[in-house]
């Protein structure tokens, strides 16, 4: 695909001195994700990365579901930006993409409409004693992922590369919709051809997948997934984008967005025990990774360090054609050696969990 | 000593003024940026309603320009219009009586409308590709082989706020229409679908042909804008829209997927504008001092209008506005005198 549009969307991102915002969904989901990023940006590439115990949820969850009204978030986003800047940071990054748009829309809002920010700041003042300062930059961190891609690649040491053919492997990447489907300019290549992930599979030698329903949402959508009844049209969204993928063969998915990164991942077991039907090769589903991960594993990370014991879809067929070393009897180790449960055989896995690992217990 | 009228453009309306304002004892001088007479229809391959060959309407144009003995300066960009002057962009002052704008338009690149994949995918076309392509009769998917099923979508970068372009491109309908049935005499077998908002068939003969297409040709007319392109493994692309009149969207694979682009106003224009001090429409075409009797005056003294300059037209419509903005031009002239 000749995606060189790309380069007409480019956006701000700062190369150091970040604060960090963190996400509700990934602590819950994906810990590892978190904790690779400040690694990466810490250790691998020496920048500071403020992680603050104060900030909160920014309730974006609770706003798309019209339970938290419109005044309350901004006064919450305007604490975490007040927090940033008494921790003596201008530089917001955020790990949610529901959150980065909560932020891109509310200093949009605040510039269209002054009148909102300066309500926002006085509920600020009033209810916290804070002072309202917005940050010089908003950034994903993806984006800053994408912006450190090539130094990244220079301290690779397992590219995106079938260890066994020497074939670069195929990678899906999704972005979620509120990354840039709201304001295409704030993220890397737009709403259309969206790179921030493409550049990062480009530049440690793997090949996008371009597919018919690339662009179409996980079926996150919020209240779709919140209102039980409404779950089916969850799946059912999913299930589009795994038929679309599926005849490309991908080696996995790369997911910029929290909701997306659970739902193609756990919507794939549901399909799986609901049907039948899988999406990968060899009857397994299609291992899906968030990019701190891919990050991670390029890196030369241990797999079950970046948590990936955690997702629904087994990744071992993935780390085998990487040629990534792992210990499979460490796999359900949790923090100093505590076992943490093992999730049940699943068809989505062709049951290959059951019995497969002798636990260091 | 006669009196010098400057033309910029020498597209069919630039042509056209000259001759009518050399037929009127007035010295008339074209500035063509290009390095060829013609615009952009000398690009198009036949034109509606009659499928006459573009080459019929510019071939006469071009050669009584020269029998004329009309002064014609290729490679001369306009960046300046002050009173009675113009500058080029080789820092040239060209002293005149008058100035008529002929510039013309330029094609909504279809690009920007990032959904559709132009440029990025095999087998997304614009309506000027398809011409170039009849032109040097070569039209075929990316890999040479003939189209079995073909979808045509008007108003791309015309009616379309989101590209800040609101305003209708007039020329489309019908020229989708006309390059349907062309499409469908090379593939009779092809199945064309075309995509629209409305079809807008107001000059002579248009109606017809649109019932033509629909009944000689089997042409399909579905109301609905498609709302993304995205590629298949076996090159096609994959379409979605939803068909306005049933209600339900669809989803279709096609070989070739062409995009009827507008015109949208000039660059220049701009700048031409705030130096002459002739205004802009919201558009971004020159504003005619008004739409009835004084079509092709600007609202500015000395500085006169023809052809799509001021909006989307038709030829004829562009020939009709050259021959009357010459016996403008010439008046002005006159009572200056």
């Amino acid at each position: 695909m000749r995606r060189s549009n790309w380069e007409d969307y480019q956006k701000s991102i700062a190369d150091d001195h970040y604060y960090y915002g963190r996400s509700c969904i990934r602590q819950n989901f994906f810990p590892g994700s978190e904790k690779a990023f400040l690694e990466i940006l810490s250790k691998e590439l020496g920048k500071d990365v403020f992680d603050d115990p104060l900030h909160s949820s920014c309730t974006g969850i609770g706003y798309h579901s019209d339970i938290v009204p419109l005044d309350t978030i901004m006064a919450v986003v305007a604490r975490q930006f007040a927090l940033m800047d008494e921790a003596g940071y201008e530089n917001f990054v955020t790990s949610c993409i529901t959150s980065f748009g909560i932020y891109t829309e509310i200093l949009a809002t605040w510039e269209e409409f002054p009148e909102t920010e300066e309500r926002a700041a006085k509920t600020l003042y009033e209810a916290t004693g804070r002072k309202l300062v917005k940050p010089k930059n908003m950034a994903h961190t993806s984006d800053v992922i994408f912006h450190f891609r090539k130094q990244i690649a220079q301290k690779m040491c397992r590219p995106l590369i079938n260890a066994a053919t020497g074939e670069p492997l195929r990678v899906v990447e999704h972005i979620g919709c509120h990354y840039a489907k709201i304001f295409p300019k704030k993220g890397i290549g737009g709403s259309e051809f969206p790179y921030v992930l493409a550049g990062m599979i480009e530049s440690w030698g793997g090949e996008v997948v371009d597919y018919p329903e690339r662009r179409h949402c996980c079926g996150f959508g919020f209240r779709n997934y919140l209102v039980q009844a409404n779950r089916g049209y969850s799946v059912a969204n999913s299930q589009k984008k795994l038929e679309s993928m599926a005849p490309y063969r991908p080696d996995f998915i790369v997911c910029n967005c929290p909701g997306c990164s659970m739902f193609l991942d756990k919507w794939q077991y549901t399909i799986a025990e609901m049907e039948g039907t899988t999406y990968g090769q060899g009857g397994q589903g299609i291992p899906v990774l968030t990019y701190e991960e891919m990050a991670g594993l390029v890196l030369g990370y241990d797999p079950w360090q970046l948590g990936l014991q955690m997702h629904q879809v087994n990744v071992e067929p993935l780390l085998n054609k990487m040629g990534v070393q792992y210990d499979p009897t460490t796999k359900y180790l949790g923090k100093n050696g505590k076992y943490i449960g093992r999730p049940a055989a699943s068809v989505v896995n062709n049951d290959c969990d059951s019995g497969l690992y002798e636990m260091k217990l | 000593m006669s009196k010098r009228v400057v033309v910029v453009g020498g597209g069919i309306s630039g042509m056209q003024t000259a001759l009518s304002l050399k037929s009127l004892g007035i010295e008339p001088l074209i500035l063509e940026q290009s390095r060829q007479l013609g615009g952009k229809v000398a690009d198009w391959h036949l034109l509606f309603p009659s499928f006459t060959p573009a080459q019929e309407v510019i071939a006469p144009l071009i050669r009584a320009v020269r029998q004329n003995g009309i002064l014609v300066r290729f490679g001369c960009k306009v960046v300046s219009i002050e009173s009675r002057r113009v500058i080029l962009s080789s820092a040239e002052r060209i002293d005149c009586d008058a100035v008529v704008l002929c510039s013309g338009s330029t094609l909504f690149d279809a690009s920007i409308k990032e959904e559709y994949g132009y440029g990025i995918y095999d087998n997304v076309y614009t309506s000027a590709d398809i011409e170039r392509m009849m032109n040097n009769e070569c039209v075929a998917t990316a890999n040479g082989t003939a189209p079995e099923r073909i979808a045509i979508l008007h108003c791309v970068g015309s009616r379309d706020e989101k590209v800040c372009q609101r305003h209708c491109s007039k020329v489309c309908c019908i020229t989708g229409v006309k390059q349907a049935i062309e499409l469908k005499k090379l593939f009779p077998k092809a199945e064309i679908f075309n995509f629209y908002m409305d079809i807008r068939m107001f000059g002579p003969g248009y109606e017809e042909l649109y019932r033509t297409a629909q009944i000689d040709y089997n042409i399909h007319f579905v109301r609905g804008r498609i709302s993304e392109a995205s590629p298949l493994m076996n090159g096609r692309v994959q379409i979605k829209a939803e068909d306005t009149l049933t209600g339900r969207p669809l989803r279709m694979s096609v070989d070739m997927l062409v995009l009827m682009i507008g015109m949208r106003a000039n660059d220049d224009n701009a700048f031409l504008s705030s130096s002459s001090g002739a205004e802009l429409a919201p558009s971004g075409f020159f504003k005619s001092r008004n739409s009835f009797i004084d079509n092709v005056l600007s609202t500015k003294d000395g500085i006169f209008l023809a052809g799509t300059i001021s909006s989307p037209k038709t030829i004829g419509q562009s020939l009709n506005e050259a021959t009357t903005v010459a016996h403008r031009v010439a008046e002005y002239l006159n009572y200056g005198n």
